[in-house]
């Protein structure tokens, strides 16, 4: 495949991330958001249907939906119809706390929406520690109540940590017995995620056992977020390459438009579709999209062998940790990105900023869960000013 | 990469591919075929999943 | 492993007529187009401008053969022509049509 070909842009994201709000009903430690308080400058209802009425004439094909959780939204359903209706897929990403019976069924109804919830363990205590008491139950409901209403295969997306890695075979069973499909992702140092990706980013001996276990699971969809893992052998499913600004994006809720949902910072902010040529004019003409269409230097990777098959790794994973973006991966499999860590001075590594966290983490160390931080399961209430 | 393909690959803006342009002329894809190590297929499939960062 | 794509078990039938599959949205791109079947959420690269153009023009003629005449594709170029076709086939981007129809079926 001539992935130089994708790396070159094209007339439209293939699919792109839409965090509908920075509002959510949980507090996990590693958001790559720092969502919890809903944003006062978030798109209306109008200009939420005018981002969709442009993917629909630049034919996106699909939007995937996230947040924050985007169900705090009233006018969800409404704004689902709508891009369904245009012809744009949806794929939306929810923690299932409101994700009642009457949702689900509501969802089974309706055409090209797959649904995705969040989980990440396939054990109450394991995914609570890093969700918040009450989370695994919530994600639990909302699979029994998809499954209830005949919605059909929906998606488990599991962020890999080094907490859950001894999970992974009873999370494929999990989803089995759902007749779902698991997704596992990479945990970034994103958002919160900077705060506690030390503790919890898989260790190296961890990450070759979770190639292999992927390298011998097709079936198990990773969003092609593992592609920094490629030089340990055959590469997994997927285009293999950074897709930020070439192949994806993301748009937030205040409609700023970033190279993907991991780099919420000004230095990959490339405009707002609420500038005057709107989101089209951002995607295709962008300084900084130009500038991550343009051929990438391999820098301090140019003369290892890995390189084009890791492609230097995640952007976003570089930046977090105050590495060189033209330099290994903190993860890179040959330790090189550790050595490189060792060299970053405290304090040095660019910071997300507090987000819309509703309460400053702690410094150091993971933050315990909160029991107070789940709310009630009553849809369509906005959450809890803060 | 596929075990077919050359372990080395040229400069993507020193490839006959790139400098030829992709609108195929009558008798492009002829030439494109002989360049090539292996012949690569016109079509492909991708896994929609399989591109990174999305969410 | 990169492609899905396997090697279809019955050979493409340039006698029939086809057309591009109903669910299935086309978007040119600068290197050929990018096909999305919104019914089995599958995605495929076409990677030639003219055969997209072939992809696009196929219900406007009586068979297959007919359309890869009508483009004016030069025999060393037609198996390679082919063979896409059987993929996109095998890929559900295009179906054949039956004997009478005038718009690709709705479903």
């Amino acid at each position: 495949m001539r992935t130089d070909q994708l790396k070159q842009g094209l007339t439209a994201p293939i699919c792109l991330t839409w965090e509908l709000t920075y509002g959510c009903n949980l507090a996990c430690v590693h958001c790559l958001s720092s969502s919890g308080r809903r944003d006062p400058d978030e798109l209306s209802t109008a200009e939420a249907e005018r981002v969709i009425d442009e993917l629909a004439a630049m034919q996106v094909f699909y939007v995937n939906i996230g947040g924050g959780e985007p169900l705090v939204r009233r006018d969800f359903l409404g704004l689902l119809d709508h891009a369904v209706a245009s012809g744009v897929g949806v794929k939306f990403s929810t923690n299932g706390a409101l994700l009642t019976r009457a949702m689900a069924a509501r969802l089974a109804a309706t055409d090209y929406v797959d649904v995705q919830v969040s989980l990440d363990g396939a054990s109450r205590s394991t995914n609570d520690a890093v969700r918040g008491e009450g989370s695994y139950a919530a994600a639990r409901r909302a699979m029994d109540h998809l499954a209830e209403v005949g919605f059909g295969p929906f998606k488990i997306s599991v962020v890999v940590t080094r907490d859950n890695v001894a999970e992974l075979d009873d999370l494929e069973a999990l989803a089995r017995g759902y007749g779902a499909q698991l997704r596992v992702t990479r945990l970034r140092p994103s958002g919160r995620g900077a705060a506690t990706w030390r503790e919890l980013h898989p260790t190296a001996g961890q990450q070759r056992h979770l190639y292999r276990w992927l390298s011998a699971r097709p079936h198990v969809l990773t969003g092609d977020s593992f592609f920094h893992l490629s030089g340990l052998g055959e590469p997994l499913p997927g285009l293999n390459l950074c897709g930020a600004g070439r192949v994806v994006c993301l748009i937030d809720p205040v409609g700023d438009v970033y190279a993907c949902p991991f780099v919420l910072h000004d230095q990959f902010k490339a405009g707002s579709v609420r500038g005057p040529g709107g989101f089209a004019a951002v995607w295709r003409s962008s300084r900084l999209f130009e500038e991550l269409r343009a051929p990438q230097s391999a820098g301090a990777c140019a003369s290892c062998g890995m390189f084009d098959a890791c492609q230097g790794g995640c952007m976003a994973a570089k930046f977090f940790t105050g590495l060189p973006l033209d330099g290994p991966d903190p993860e890179c499999v040959l330790g090189h990105g550790e050595a490189a860590l060792a060299r970053v001075a405290p304090g040095a590594a660019p910071s997300p900023g507090p987000g819309h966290s509703r309460r400053a983490p702690a410094p150091g160390g993971v933050r315990p869960p909160d029991p107070a931080r789940l709310l009630p399961v009553l849809p369509g209430l906005p959450p809890r000013s803060g | 990469m596929d075990a077919t393909q050359p372990t080395t690959r040229l400069d993507p803006l020193d490839h006959p591919a790139a400098r030829a342009g992709t609108d195929a002329e009558p008798g492009a894809e002829g030439d494109l075929v002989e360049e090539d190590l292996v012949e690569e297929d016109l079509v492909e499939e991708i896994s929609i999943d399989g591109m990174c960062g999305v969410y | 492993m990169r492609g899905l794509l396997t090697a279809p078990e019955v050979a493409f039938d340039l006698e029939r007529r086809y057309a591009l599959h109903p669910q299935v949205a086309l978007r040119s791109e600068p290197f050929g187009a990018l096909a999305y079947h919104y019914g089995n959420r599958r995605l495929t690269f076409l990677r030639s401008a003219r055969l997209v153009e072939l992809v696009r023009g196929l219900d406007r003629h009586p068979s297959a053969a007919a359309a890869l005449d009508a483009l004016g594709v030069p025999d060393q170029d037609r198996t390679r022509l082919r063979r896409a076709l059987e993929q996109l086939e095998h890929a559900q981007v295009i179906h054949p049509l039956t004997g009478g129809d005038r718009c690709a079926p709705t479903s």
